[in-house]
């Protein structure tokens, strides 16, 4: 990872027009933080103090709390993370079902541990709570996006060939088994 | 009671494909309930008899403390002509609970008609749908069925020609459990961290942005227009007699088919497990089971003969319906590692607010991990129960409690197993 990467961090007229938009749907500007912390995340990659105090400003509310919303959350990045962001699931669903096999396994792979970021600065693994997908454990997110559900080590291994060309994986469609299709 | 499960018709799950497509839920009879309600307003379905019907149904809040969504309605106090608001909880944070997604997912209307109709029961201006922000996949099926509701003019000003005005916004979490406390929604609402708020005053007194709000669970609202369309008598018959209506009950663990399976209250549990999911996997036998969500005190597999999933059957046998997560566990589950995650978990989770939680789930997770790691001694076990009864009932929110319970209740029913992990505890006698 570049460190001292000298980036400015600036909300465009269309931002700030989406942000009007955010706004919008409350009664205080404070209501708008978190959205808005999303918007900037989904914008930058992370949310670091810079974004943090971009944030307050555009919505001229205290730096302080615009902090101590990002770091109580922790789908906030606080700093930069890798491009691809693997959240492996181990809460106990996940773990009964063999969840610390496939983040051990992503770990050597990657030759990285949880909390970590590949030097080429294009992963980086985290050890996740219960995403709720207990039913289709052992499972992952990708960069608070898409989740790969039934993982195994060969479904590891393709998506990390696909992810290291930036193929996102895609969306799993899970039907409930009692739903009756229109045919 | 026996129910006839294999020809039960699924309520909320949908028949006729996925009910994404507002025109397709129409088709369905969707939207029904809100046309009747909105049209007989001024006769039949006037604010005080939805309630009534709805409190009549017996519908018990389907996120965790089965409390009577119709009685909970009934709370808000007379209009002051301020602002009111109902919150829709979809944080969904409770390991084993993966239920509500399915109705973002594949029935999103059914929730959405219920809302509105909740909505103009409980005379809100505006209903907030918050959505864990770990579902972003499902935020944005629910981002699109809401637009569609608003095109089709059930949301907005002047909705249906009834004069009533309620709009719907879907609010992101960030990734915290403790979002899906009532009051620590409101909080996260209103921009901050959640940090759950001392009752009273109650949300209906003093909610979202110091104005009255209701908050009630996803699954909960999706029944609103069931209980409407076929009415309260035929609903209270559903089921368990105190706790009537169907469930969305999220099925996983050690079985062959895991998934989420809706049945009325009141499943025989080893109907779920061998009937419905198929049985425990690679031929193995049944070891526990925790029945609605981490919290919930987990049963060992000779004490769910004869239990069902409804709240008094759940009381008896000792444990709670929570969200009717059940995790299933074979008999190769070591039990010490089990519970050193859920204390993992909680130690994560807790806001940091008040002191018998913070550091009572970090000790919990730390004398967990020391046993887990073969460096525990037998009176660990007794310090662990001490350490719960100083947590329960001594903290702003539930929490402490939620970590407490499956601590207390793992090694009360399986202390053998941590027995056998532990030294003997060695003390100086010459």
């Amino acid at each position: 990872m570049q460190i001292n990467k000298i980036m400015s961090y600036t909300f465009d007229k269309e931002d700030l027009k989406q942000i009007d938009a955010i706004k919008a749907k409350y009664p205080t500007v404070q209501s708008a933080t978190m959205p808005v912390l999303w918007y900037a995340q989904d914008k930058f990659g992370h949310v670091n103090a810079e974004v943090q105090h971009l944030v307050a400003t555009t919505l001229d509310i205290p730096e302080s709390h615009v902090h101590g919303v990002a770091t109580f959350y922790t789908q906030y990045y606080k700093k930069e993370m890798g491009k691809y962001v693997l959240d492996v699931c181990t809460c106990f669903s996940c773990q009964v079902c063999g969840g610390y096999d496939m983040l051990h396994y992503i770990e050597d792979k990657l030759g990285i541990k949880a909390g970590e970021t590949t030097p080429d600065g294009k992963f980086s693994i985290q050890e996740a709570e219960c995403l709720g997908a207990c039913g289709y454990a052992p499972m992952l997110q990708v960069t608070n996006d898409v989740y790969v559900n039934h993982l195994t080590k060969e479904k590891i291994d393709s998506m990390i060939d696909g992810l290291k060309e930036d193929k996102l994986p895609e969306y799993e469609e899970i039907l409930p088994p009692q739903l009756i299709s229109k045919d | 009671m026996a129910i006839d499960f294999q020809n039960y018709k699924t309520l909320i799950i949908p028949q006729g494909g996925n009910l994404r497509d507002i025109k397709a839920y129409e088709k369905q009879g969707g939207y029904k309930a809100l046309k009747t309600v909105f049209d007989a307003r001024e006769s039949a379905w006037t604010r005080e008899n939805v309630i009534n019907e709805v409190k009549t149904a017996g519908l018990r809040g389907r996120g965790g403390a089965g409390f009577n969504t119709g009685l909970k309605w009934s709370f808000m106090p007379k209009p002051d002509g301020g602002k009111r608001y109902l919150a829709a909880n979809g944080d969904e944070s409770e390991p084993g609970t993966f239920k509500d997604r399915v109705i973002f997912e594949f029935n999103p209307h059914l929730f959405i008609e219920g809302a509105i109709i909740g909505a103009y029961s409980i005379q809100a201006d505006a209903v907030y749908v918050y959505i864990r922000g770990e579902y972003r996949s499902w935020i944005r099926f629910m981002e699109q069925a809401v637009a569609d509701a608003y095109k089709a003019g059930y949301l907005g000003k002047n909705i249906l020609g009834s004069g009533i005005n309620i709009d719907m916004y879907v609010h992101s979490g960030a990734g915290a459990y403790i979002c899906g406390e009532e009051s620590s929604l409101m909080e996260s609402l209103e921009g901050k961290r959640g940090y759950p708020r001392v009752k009273p005053p109650f949300p209906a007194q003093r909610g979202l942005w110091g104005r009255p709000t209701t908050i009630n669970n996803i699954e909960s609202l999706a029944n609103v227009p069931l209980i409407l369309n076929m009415g309260a008598a035929k609903y209270a018959e559903m089921g368990a007699k105190t706790h009537p209506g169907p469930v969305l009950y999220g099925i996983s663990g050690h079985v062959n088919r895991p998934g989420v399976y809706e049945f009325p209250t009141g499943m025989l549990i080893t109907d779920l497990i061998y009937n419905v999911a198929g049985g425990i996997r690679n031929g193995k036998k049944l070891k526990a089971l925790v029945p609605g969500g981490s919290s919930t005190p987990i049963l060992r597999a000779d004490q769910i003969e004869g239990v069902s999933m409804d709240a008094d059957s759940l009381r008896t046998a000792g444990s709670m319906m929570g969200t009717a997560g059940m995790s299933i566990l074979d008999e190769d589950t070591d039990m010490v590692d089990f519970l050193y995650r859920i204390s993992h978990f909680y130690h994560h989770e807790s806001c940091g607010q008040c002191t018998p939680c913070r550091e009572g789930t970090g000790w919990l997770e730390k004398i967990l991990k020391k046993i887990k790691n073969g460096d525990g001694e037998m009176r660990d076990l007794d310090l662990l129960l001490d350490l719960t009864t100083q947590m329960e009932g001594r903290t702003v929110c539930a929490l402490a409690d939620a970590a407490a319970w499956p601590v207390r209740h793992t090694i009360t029913r399986f202390r053998d197993e941590f027995e056998a992990r532990c030294r003997k505890s060695v003390f100086a006698i010459a």
